[in-house]
């Protein structure tokens, strides 16, 4: 009981941590859609073209976060 | 997660419980072909695109009315994204796309409904529409292009001492492909649904303890705004899905660029 | 461990899985699903997507050719307004011959007049000349004769006899100096 009680712990934990995972994909979601700003206010006429590849970009980093959240989820529901 | 709900005297937290899949008819196993609330919700999708792209269009009005206008908005959308990303001959699998745009986009808003149960929250869904698109798009690149469709991993313009591990990087990302495909779907729609279902959880606070005359309005209103966000990511997951799909037939249209 | 609470807990879940983890409702999902998709890509490539393409493309024809309709429209309001514009000059220029002519015509007609009034004041100036030399010669000879003829009765008033001829010679004389 007391093994299966630190596993029970130590999985809390380990999903906590995995949440950090979430946090760096919002930064990465941030950076992405500052920097597309940032260029579109210089170049506006430019900017229409590239939502898609905004979009794209957004995806990518999202993603990563999403994977973060299915660890700490495994680890919360399926371990 | 029962411990914490139990030790809080009569909270419950189920947030994973609303994405249990049972029959639709009495309480048997579940084979292959029974009807279950995925089936259901699936085929409430499938009604309401009959209704928009079928029956809302069947006037073929030139001054459409608010459905068909709706339908024709999102083919011209469709349409120009699988032009101006996968390039001209493309278009011969614009519906291939929109088949998948219009199932997860209803799927999802369908899903938002309260009380309803979303199919694109479930790895097996999602599993199968992406591998089903990198099986396709994988077969038609080989099938169009034969070994040339290798040179998608060989980078030309790379010093040739890199390119080998470029190759092998290429090659794992490729790979990586379907797997970041589907579970990019089901993880946003689970993801949010599950934080609706928390927030949701704090909610019935008030009813047993004095701090829930805090806790219980802040919970409602953060219920409405994830859900608005909730209502943004629907939208915008089946757009990314769609927009890699057709930037995955790009690659395997043009393998060169 | 957690998962045999919320085995009670939750009735009817499979345990304290995720249900998304729950291999036996899979077959299940990708079924249903292969249905969903097959019926739903069947009714889009058969039905829908064709008729909103035609409806589509069938707006834009109708459109670009109201636009070109339009277009010769107003080109047709253009030619018609350079043709009135045209007529109107046209009208306007012949017009200003006419006045010309006419003003030509009476120039014409009044110089001839002018030439002929003219000419026949110059008849009548000469006449009147003639008659007025005649006049003179006819007073000169008269104021001669009455002359002489005063002479001749002042010559007898005075009581000498008068001798024509030295009259006549004395007043000839007297008129000329």
């Amino acid at each position: 009981m007391e093994l299966a009680a630190a596993a029970a712990m130590g999985k809390f934990i380990g999903a906590g941590l995995a949440a950090i995972g979430s946090g760096a994909a919002a930064i990465g979601v941030g950076a992405v859609a500052g920097n597309f700003l940032a260029g579109a206010l210089r170049n506006p006429s430019a900017a229409g073209s590239q939502t898609a590849t905004l979009f794209i970009g957004l995806a990518f980093a999202e993603a990563l976060g999403i994977f973060a959240f299915l660890v700490a989820l495994l680890l919360m529901f399926a371990v | 997660m029962a411990e914490t709900a139990h030790s809080e005297g009569g909270l419950v937290f189920h947030p994973l419980d609303q994405f249990q899949i049972h029959p639709l008819f009495g309480d048997g196993p579940i084979s292959w072909y029974t009807p279950t609330n995925a089936t259901l919700w699936m085929a409430l999708a499938l009604l309401a695109i009959t209704l928009v792209f079928v029956v809302g269009s069947s006037a073929r009005a030139l001054i459409p009315t608010r459905m068909q206008s709706v339908g024709e908005i999102m083919y011209s959308f469709i349409h120009n994204m699988v032009e101006d990303v996968a390039g001209h001959d493309g278009a011969r699998y614009f519906p291939m796309i929109m088949t998948l745009f219009l199932f997860i986009l209803f799927v999802n808003f369908l899903g938002l409904l309260p009380g309803s149960f979303t199919p694109t929250s479930h790895i097996a869904v999602t599993a199968v529409l992406g591998f089903g698109v990198f099986i396709f798009v994988t077969l038609l690149g080989l099938y169009k292009h034969g070994l040339g469709f290798l040179g998608l991993f060989w980078m030309k313009d790379a010093p040739l001492i890199l390119r080998p591990i470029i190759a092998v990087i290429e090659l794992i990302s490729y790979f990586v492909r379907p797997v970041s495909h589907s579970i990019r779907l089901a993880g946003n729609i689970m993801a949010g649904h599950a934080v609706i279902k928390v927030f949701a959880a704090f909610a019935p606070i008030i009813l047993i303890s004095w701090i829930g005359v805090i806790v219980t309005p802040v919970s409602i209103l953060a219920i409405t705004a994830i859900y608005a966000l909730e209502v943004l990511v629907a939208g915008i997951q089946a757009y990314v899905f769609t927009i890699l799909t057709c930037v995955y037939l790009k690659d395997a249209l043009h393998p060169g660029h | 461990m957690a998962s045999t609470t919320t085995e009670q807990a939750s009735e009817g879940a499979s345990g304290g899985m995720m249900p998304q983890l729950d291999f036996s409702t899979f077959p299940n999902q990708i079924f249903w699903l292969l249905v969903t998709l097959v019926i739903l890509y069947v009714l889009l490539s058969r039905v829908a997507l064709p008729r909103i393409g035609g409806v589509l493309a069938q707006r834009k024809g109708s459109i670009t050719a109201d636009l070109r309709a339009a277009d010769e429209a107003k080109q047709k309001a253009v030619d018609a307004e350079r043709a009135y514009n045209d007529a109107l000059a046209r009208a306007r220029s012949e017009a200003g011959k006419i006045v010309a002519e006419a003003k030509a015509d009476i120039q014409k007609d009044l110089a001839a007049e002018t030439v002929k009034a003219d000419a026949e004041i110059a008849v009548k100036v000469a006449q009147a000349a003639t008659a007025l030399d005649e006049i003179r010669a006819g007073a000169a000879d008269a104021i001669a004769i009455v002359a002489k003829d005063t002479a001749a009765e002042l010559v007898s008033a005075l009581g000498g006899k008068a001798e024509t001829a030295a009259i006549t010679a004395a007043v000839t004389a007297r008129l000329k100096g």
